[in-house]
């Protein structure tokens, strides 16, 4: 424990030591201060430390290369846990002590929706790197959110179940936020894509095994696949667990897979299951004139080679509402909120790490369904899905 | 697939949970028999020895990871008592248990500094993930037989230590007459951080063991030392046979539960059961009526 003030001494003198270097032109102007809440610990940290990273990357890159309108970016990160009560604090102190010009996260669609009006009361833009649905429907002024919706991801499993032939199947979701809202969004949108669920099960997102959810879906007579909508480590036990059984059935899992590391801990288990993600986990397949190539292949290479840890579409996130935030401010001209959330609502073409945006006034996603690709795990690698 | 092997299915599946929960429970047993104290830090030991574990299996053979994790963690167990334990002895053992709370938190911190929030996992011991057994029609991961086996070892080897070693007899005199067994020429200190080292020493090689089944990381502790707990109390506190009794009793309630109703309802299922069995023997299952003796073996 005796490390840490020495740390925190030696970190503070070489923040003043880098403050006074660059104290002659920059400083003049105060910077630009960008508030973000993010799970950098606890239960989402899987969301939250990637975005963390990335954003902090990403602020430096642009400080680097000059800021924008001549004024350098400030990020404050505030780690919420994963706690919806810390993101209230967290937000109100980044509205009324810090002043900041927007807030990028919550991580979580639990945590977005506990500060979505308080946002849009405050007048501050909110930019935020969770999925659900609820975040931009109904629409608030102020609130725009980065990734593919859930279900657009839901959209997608069925697809691609149509083109193999599948009507039947199971759903297993656990039992939080992010189980919650993808069995919603699979049940609501059954029906219309001709699936019939015959099993629909939810279990405990700490389970350490569940075999016997799965003996339950395999002595279901007619199920032809099955549907798994949570994180780790309850996804990688769920493909084990199948092999284990010996079911051959397909298995598609949310985009939540999408990290080359669960990949790794399912082991060969992984093989051949199916999600729907962003094009970053596959940016070599991509043709060189792809709109994305260039944007996704920047930044793997950036965070792996910062970070030393595979790069994962949920880092993306946060590299898309920066993204979104810095590219306003230009297109503005000023760092007058209310004109800032104007120019969000005009970017057009917009090219991020989960597709292209086009926000509108009555679209705060921005992306559309061909922002996402089918996925599946081939020889222990992500690779596009061909029939 | 037909009943008679999908009960089977669903047994063998109940076993699997319930081999993971009887090898915490062995632990809350040792250091409740010779302390009193209820460890809720249980579950940090058995996290701490697979997080050692797989961090060592990146330079070391898998055996040697193991071994060294358990006796890290065995150490730090001893420390911990040393530290926290052995000067407060003469308070209540209500605050005993609470510190054993914050203990948790603060080892749980810790790993997340020290290590990250990524989850991670040693590889299985024999074959891979998709490797399982098949018996009469159901199938049941190898690694299954481990955790399995390695209880069997682990309560035979404790049951001979306790009743016929003399460090093991000194250790049950303390538990059920400290006053006696001082007056006799027993060192009750060291007995008690020697069962703080043994029983963070059976976390840490439960942490290793699991690890390929229900992966390692910084937050699995808690929800295992409530499962483990329950295990050793519908069992019997004081009694590591019926730590093993109580542990697959309820794995399996859980995965019988889970045919016949919602998976969500499963823990409803094995408390419902728990609560139960506590009215009629509030001791356990193997557990001796009356206060004091309860500890005993």
């Amino acid at each position: 424990m005796k490390k840490i003030p020495l740390l925190l001494l030696a970190g503070s003198c070489l923040g003043a030591l880098s403050s006074l270097s660059t104290g002659s032109a920059a400083d003049a102007v105060p910077p630009i201060k960008i508030g973000a809440i993010f799970a950098v610990t606890g239960p989402a940290s899987f969301l939250g430390a990637p975005e963390s990273k990335t954003a902090k990357m990403l602020v430096d890159q642009i400080n680097a290369s000059g800021g924008a309108l001549g004024r350098k970016l400030e990020l404050i990160v505030k780690d919420s846990g994963g706690s919806p009560e810390k993101a209230v604090s967290f937000a109100k102190q980044l509205i009324e002590e810090d002043k900041v010009l927007a807030i990028i996260g919550p991580s979580t669609s639990g945590e977005t929706l506990q500060i979505k009006n308080l946002c849009e009361e405050n007048q501050m833009i909110l930019v935020s790197c969770a999925a659900a649905d609820a975040i931009v429907n109904p629409l608030a002024k102020y609130v725009f959110k980065t990734p593919q919706k859930d279900s657009q991801a839901a959209t997608w499993i069925y697809r691609t179940m149509k083109e193999q032939g599948i009507s039947k199947i199971a759903i297993l979701t656990s039992n939080d936020g992010f189980g919650a809202s993808g069995k919603k969004q699979l049940e609501e949108l059954a029906k219309a894509a001709g699936i019939e669920i015959l099993a629909d099960e939810v279990y405990d997102k700490q389970a350490t095994d569940l075999t016997d959810v799965l003996t339950k879906v395999k002595a279901t007579p007619g199920v032809q696949a099955v549907v798994n909508w949570s994180i780790v480590p309850a996804q990688s036990i769920v493909a084990k667990n199948m092999k284990q059984l010996g079911m051959s059935i397909p298995l598609f899992q949310s985009h939540g897979f999408g990290n080359r590391k669960y990949v790794e801990q399912a082991g060969v288990a992984a093989e051949g299951i199916l999600f729907p993600a962003g094009r970053l986990l596959v940016v070599e397949e991509l043709p060189d004139n792809h709109p994305q190539k260039q944007v996704l292949a920047g930044y793997k290479k950036d965070y792996e080679a910062a970070y030393k840890e595979d790069v994962s579409t949920f880092g993306g996130h946060a590299y898309d509402a920066i993204l979104i935030v810095t590219e306003a401010i230009k297109k503005a001209g000023t760092t007058d909120r209310a004109q800032v959330r104007d120019a969000i609502e005009n970017l057009h073409g917009l090219v991020g790490t989960a597709g292209i945006y086009n926000f509108s006034a009555t679209d705060h996603t921005g992306l559309d369904l061909n922002a996402f690709e089918m996925l599946t795990v081939k020889d222990g690698k992500f690779t596009i899905y061909r029939k | 697939m037909e009943s008679g092997s999908l009960a089977l299915q669903y047994l063998l599946s109940g076993v699997t949970k319930g081999s993971i929960y009887a090898v915490v429970a062995i632990g809350f047993n040792l250091i409740y028999s010779a302390t009193g104290v209820l460890n809720f830090a249980q579950g940090e030991f058995v996290m701490l020895g697979g997080m050692v574990a797989v961090t060592l299996a990146h330079f070391v053979p898998l055996s040697v990871a193991i071994v060294v994790a358990v006796a890290v963690v065995a150490l730090l167990g001893c420390v911990l008592e040393v530290a926290f334990f052995r000067k407060l002895r003469r308070h209540s053992i209500l605050h005993l248990i609470i510190i054993t709370i914050g203990l948790s938190i603060v080892l749980q911190e810790a790993a997340l500094h020290l290590w990250d929030e990524k989850v991670r996992s040693l590889p299985y011991f024999t074959g891979n993930e998709v490797s399982s057994v098949k018996f009469l029609g159901a199938a049941i991961s190898p690694q299954v037989l481990w955790v399995l086996g390695t209880v069997a070892v682990t309560v035979i080897l404790l049951h001979f230590f306790l009743k016929y070693t003399l460090r093991g007899r000194a250790m049950r005199a303390c538990s059920s007459n400290p006053d006696a067994a001082m007056l006799a020429g027993i060192n009750i200190s060291n007995m008690r951080t020697l069962s703080f080292g043994l029983s963070a020493a059976l976390g840490a090689l439960a942490g290793c063991v699991i690890s390929p089944i229900t992966m390692t990381h910084y937050e699995m502790g808690a929800p295992l030392a409530i499962k483990g707990f329950a295990a050793a109390i519908l069992g019997g506190l004081g009694n590591p046979m019926g730590a093993v009794a109580g542990g697959l009793m309820v794995g399996i309630l859980e995965a019988f539960a889970v045919s016949k109703l919602p998976a969500a309802y499963n823990d409803v299922a094995a408390f419902a059961v728990l609560l139960l069995v506590l009215f009629v023997r509030p001791h356990g299952l193997f557990g001796r009526p009356g206060g004091e003796h309860v500890r005993e073996h």
